[in-house]
C-alpha cells in the first residue's frame, strides 16, 4: 500500500472547492436548523437551484459571471419563500418533508429531457465559466498561469481562482451568520426554537422571523452550490437527497448550534471521505479487505451512515457544540 | 437469440443451418455491418429485429430515448437495428408505426416501449408486430388504462405507506428508513426466488417474514433502547436517515449497482377491455393487496392489538394508564410495519419492474406524499392517500413527460400542506 499517496489525497480534502461548498452548506442548514429549529432537508435544493441559476444565467441569457451568481441567488430566495409560505406555520416534521419533497422536484426538473435546451438533462451544463466573450467568472481571474502551492496542497490557476473566491464568500458568510446571531435578530431567532409560544405572546411576528431565517440559510446553500459550480460542470446526478445528509452529518458533526462548527465539520467529513476513499480500495486491492475495490468504496457511505446515528445518539451537540444549546428540543 | 433465428427456414435446422447460423453470428458479431448504425462510439448498444412473420422488414424508424440522450435509426435489409447509448441505464425504444408497411401494427405494449440494461453492455428491444389495429387508442381508453395500473400501483404504495403511518401514529417518527425496509422485502425475494432458486411462492413468504424478522430486530436492538434513552423526536429523526444511509448502502455492497429481475417479470400481458392488459403477475399482484390490505383491515378495527394501536395513536399515556403495554404493541407496530413493507417491495419490483439498491429512495418520498395526503398517523387515510398517489403518478404520464410524473405526486404533497395539512382523513387540531 502507498501510505505517502493516502497521506496526500486525505491532506488534499481540506481544502477543495467541494470542502468550501460543503461548509457553505452547512451553514445554511446551521441558519435553519440549529439556530432556528426549521427542519430543512432540501438544502442539495437550494444549492441545486443556486448553481444552476448561475450557469442558466450565463449560457441562455449571456449575463456576465457576477450577474448570473446574483441571478442564482435570487432563485433561492424565491424557492425559500414558495417553499416556507406554505408550510412554515406547521409542526416541524411537515416542514422536513416538504422541503425533501421540494428538493427532489427542483431535481428532477434539472433531469427532465423535457427542457434539455436549457438544463442539459442528465448531461448537466458546461462551458459557463470560461466565455469566449470574456465575461467568464474564469476570464476574470487576475492569477497568471501557473502551478502553486506545495505538496497536497498543489493548485492551477483556476482552481486556485475558485479556492480564493470561495474561502472569500464563506469568510463574508461566517461573518454574517456570527454577526446576525448575537444581534437581536438572532436572539428572537434563538429564542423560537426554544419557545415559539412565548415568543409569539411577546408580539413577535414568529412565521416572518422563520420565512427570514429560511431565506437567508437558503442564500448560504445557494453560494455553496455556486462555489461547486464555479469549479466544474453542473449535473443533476449531484443534488440527491443523500447529498443532503451528507451536509446534515457535516453539520452534526461540527456542531448545529455553533458558527465554526459547521466549516469545521465540512472539513473533517471531507478530510474523512478523502482518507476512506483512498484507504478501503487500497486495503481491498492489498488483500487485506476480502471484498472487491468497489464494495470497499461502497464501505465508507456505511460508515457515514453509522456514523450520523452514532453522533445523534451520543453526541447531539457535535464536537463544538454547547449542550444547553441542543436543538433537538421538540 | 431471435437476431439469429432466420425465418422460414425453422422447419430446415441441419447441421448446415447451424453452421451457416454460426459464422452469421460471427461475421455480425465482428463487424456489426448494420445499414445505420448510431452512436457507435459508445460501449452500450440497444438492437433489435423487426419482422413480421418471420420476414424481416427494412427501412423501419426506431427511435431510442431517455436520460437526455436521443438518436434514432431505422432497419437495414434484414430487419435488423442497432442505436449505441452513453450509459447504462433506462431508455424508451419507439417504432414509428408509420413507416411499417400497410396493415401492419405492434400487437402488444405499444409503440412505444421501456428497455433496461442487465449485466452485459448489449440488449435486445424486440417489438410484437404483425398484422392488426394500429395503436390507435383513444385518450379515454388510455385512461382506463392508466387508471388500472394506477390502482395496482396505488394498492402496493398503500401497503408500504401504512406501516410508516402507524409508526409515526404510535411513536411520532417519520422514518425515514422506510424504504430501505421495502428494498429489503424485494432483495430477500432476490436472494430465495433467484440466488437460491426456491419457486417464487416459497420465495415470497420466506422473504415477509424475513422482513417482519427485520422490524423486530429494528425495533429490539434500536429503537426500543433510544426510546429508553429519551431521545427527542428530531433525534430519532435523523438516527432514521443514518440507518437509511447505512442500510441502502450495505444493500448496494451485497448486491451491487446493477437491477436484477424476478422470475416470471415479463410474463405476457392478457388484453381484458378497452386498452387495458395486466400480466397474471399484476393480476395475482392487485389481488394479494387488497387481501391483506382487508386482513389489515379486520386486525386494526377488530382485534384486541389493533385497539390498541389506536389507542396509543390517540394518546399513549392514556393508553398506558389503562393497562395497555407500549412497547409490546409498538414491537407488533414495527414488525407489521416491515412485512407490510417487504411484501410492497416484492410487488414493487414485479411492477417496476426489477430490484436495485436505492429502489426503496425512490419510493420514500411517493410513501410520504400517500401519508401526508391521507393525514399523518392514520392508517386509512394513507390507504387513501397511496390510491390517489398512485393513480396520479400513472395518470399524469398521460398530459406531462414521463420523466416527471413523480413531480406531479410532489406537488400535490406541497399542495395539500398549502390547504389542508391536517390531510385527507386527519382531525383537524392535531396540526400546527
Amino acid at each position: 500500500m502507498d501510505w505517502g499517496m493516502i497521506l496526500n489525497n486525505t491532506l488534499a480534502g481540506f481544502l477543495t472547492p467541494a470542502t468550501i461548498a460543503f461548509a457553505l452548506a452547512a451553514l445554511g442548514l446551521a441558519m435553519h436548523f440549529g439556530f432556528a429549529g426549521l427542519l430543512n432537508f432540501g438544502i442539495a435544493g437550494f444549492m441545486a437551484i443556486g448553481g444552476y441559476g448561475y450557469a442558466i444565467s450565463v449560457l441562455t441569457f449571456g449575463f456576465p459571471w457576477w450577474a448570473g451568481m446574483l441571478m442564482g441567488i435570487l432563485g433561492s430566495v424565491i424557492f425559500a419563500l414558495i417553499l416556507g409560505i406554505p408550510t412554515l406555520r406547521l409542526r416541524g416534521d411537515y416542514l422536513a418533508i416538504a422541503t425533501i419533497a421540494a428538493a427532489e422536484i427542483a431535481r428532477l426538473l434539472f433531469l427532465t429531457t423535457a427542457f434539455t435546451d436549457v438544463t442539459g438533462s442528465a448531461d448537466g451544463l458546461f462551458g459557463f465559466n470560461t466565455r469566449p466573450d470574456g465575461s467568464g467568472f474564469q476570464n476574470a481571474n487576475p492569477i497568471p498561469p501557473g502551478t502553486y502551492g506545495f505538496g497536497p496542497f498543489t493548485y492551477n490557476e483556476q482552481t486556485l481562482w475558485v479556492l480564493i473566491f470561495g474561502l472569500g464568500v464563506l469568510a463574508v458568510a461566517v461573518w454574517l451568520l456570527w454577526a446576525l446571531m448575537r444581534s437581536p435578530w438572532g436572539r428572537v431567532i434563538k429564542g423560537i426554537r426554544e419557545d415559539e409560544e412565548a415568543i409569539r405572546s411577546l408580539g413577535k411576528n414568529v412565521f416572518a422571523y422563520k420565512l427570514q431565517a429560511l431565506v437567508i440559510g437558503g442564500v448560504f446553500g445557494a453560494l455553496g452550490g455556486i462555489v461547486y459550480t464555479a469549479a466544474q460542470n453542473i449535473s443533476p446526478g449531484v443534488y440527491v437527497t443523500s447529498f443532503t445528509f451528507f451536509v446534515w452529518t457535516a453539520l452534526l458533526l461540527g456542531g448545529a448550534a455553533t458558527i465554526f462548527g459547521p466549516v469545521i465539520g465540512a472539513v473533517i467529513f471531507w478530510v474523512i471521505q478523502a482518507f476512506l476513499s483512498n484507504l478501503l480500495p487500497a486495503l481491498s486491492l492489498s488483500g487485506v479487505l476480502p471484498v472487491s475495490t468497489t464494495q470497499a468504496s461502497t464501505l465508507r457511505f456505511v460508515l457515514v451512515g453509522i456514523g450520523l446515528m452514532l453522533l445523534v445518539i451520543y453526541r447531539p451537540q457535535g464536537i463544538f457544540g454547547d449542550k444547553r444549546e441542543l436543538t433537538f428540543v421538540r | 437469440m431471435s437476431i439469429l433465428s432466420v425465418g422460414g427456414k425453422r422447419r430446415l435446422i441441419n447441421l448446415l443451418t447451424v453452421t451457416f447460423l454460426a459464422l452469421l453470428a460471427l461475421f455480425s458479431v465482428s463487424a456489426p455491418a448494420l445499414a445505420d448504425a448510431v452512436g457507435e462510439e459508445y460501449d452500450a448498444t440497444i438492437f433489435g429485429n423487426v419482422k413480421v412473420e418471420g420476414e424481416p422488414v427494412g427501412d423501419v424508424r426506431i427511435v431510442v430515448e431517455g436520460g437526455g440522450y436521443k438518436a434514432e435509426t431505422v432497419t437495414d435489409e434484414k430487419g435488423r437495428w442497432a442505436v449505441g447509448v452513453p450509459e447504462k441505464g433506462i431508455y424508451e425504444v419507439t417504432l414509428d408505426e408509420n413507416t411499417l408497411p400497410d396493415g401492419i401494427a405492434v400487437l402488444e405494449g405499444g409503440a412505444t416501449q421501456e428497455v433496461e440494461f442487465g449485466l452485459t453492455d448489449r440488449v435486445a428491444k424486440n417489438f410484437f408486430i404483425g398484422e392488426g389495429e394500429r395503436n390507435t387508442t383513444s385518450l379515454f381508453d388510455q385512461l382506463v388504462a392508466r387508471l388500472v395500473y394506477g390502482i395496482n400501483f396505488g394498492l402496493m404504495l398503500g401497503l408500504a405507506s401504512v406501516g410508516v403511518s402507524l409508526v409515526f401514529g404510535t411513536t411520532g417518527l417519520s422514518n425515514f428508513a422506510h424504504g430501505e425496509m421495502v428494498t429489503f422485502g424485494a432483495v430477500m425475494a432476490l436472494v430465495f426466488g433467484v440466488w437460491m432458486q426456491l419457486p417464487m411462492w416459497v420465495a415470497i413468504p420466506l422473504s415477509v417474514a424475513l422482513s417482519a424478522g427485520l422490524g423486530w430486530s429494528l425495533d429490539a436492538g434500536l429503537w426500543q433502547p433510544l426510546r429508553k434513552r429519551g431521545l427527542a423526536i428530531v433525534q430519532l429523526m435523523i438516527v432514521s436517515i443514518g440507518l437509511s444511509l447505512a442500510m441502502r448502502y450495505i444493500i448496494q455492497f451485497f448486491v451491487g449497482g446493477a437491477t436484477e429481475q424476478l422470475p416470471g417479470f415479463d410474463s405476457p400481458k392478457i388484453p381484458l377491455f378497452g386498452a387495458v392488459a395486466l400480466s397474471v403477475t399484476d393480476l395475482v399482484s392487485m389481488g394479494l393487496s387488497v387481501l391483506v390490505i382487508v386482513a389489515f383491515a379486520f386486525w386494526l378495527l377488530r382485534t384486541k392489538t389493533g385497539k390498541a394501536t389506536r389507542a396509543i395513536s390517540d394518546n399513549p399515556d392514556l393508553a398506558a394508564a389503562s393497562g395497555i403495554d407500549v412497547d409490546k404493541v409498538i414491537r407488533i407496530v414495527w414488525i407489521m410495519a416491515a412485512s407490510l413493507a417487504g411484501l410492497a417491495g416484492v410487488l414493487w419490483a414485479y411492477f417496476r419492474p426489477g430490484i436495485k439498491w436505492d429502489m426503496g429512495t425512490q419510493i420514500l418520498l411517493l410513501i410520504f406524499a400517500a401519508v401526508t395526503l391521507g393525514g399523518l398517523g392514520t392508517a386509512f387515510g394513507a390507504l387513501l392517500g397511496a390510491l390517489v398517489v398512485g393513480i396520479l403518478v400513472e395518470t399524469s404520464g398521460l398530459f406531462i413527460p414521463a420523466d416527471l410524473k413523480y413531480v406531479g405526486a410532489l406537488v400535490v404533497l406541497i399542495g395539500v400542506l398549502l390547504f389542508r395539512p391536517q390531510g385527507l382523513l386527519g382531525k383537524k387540531q392535531r396540526v400546527g
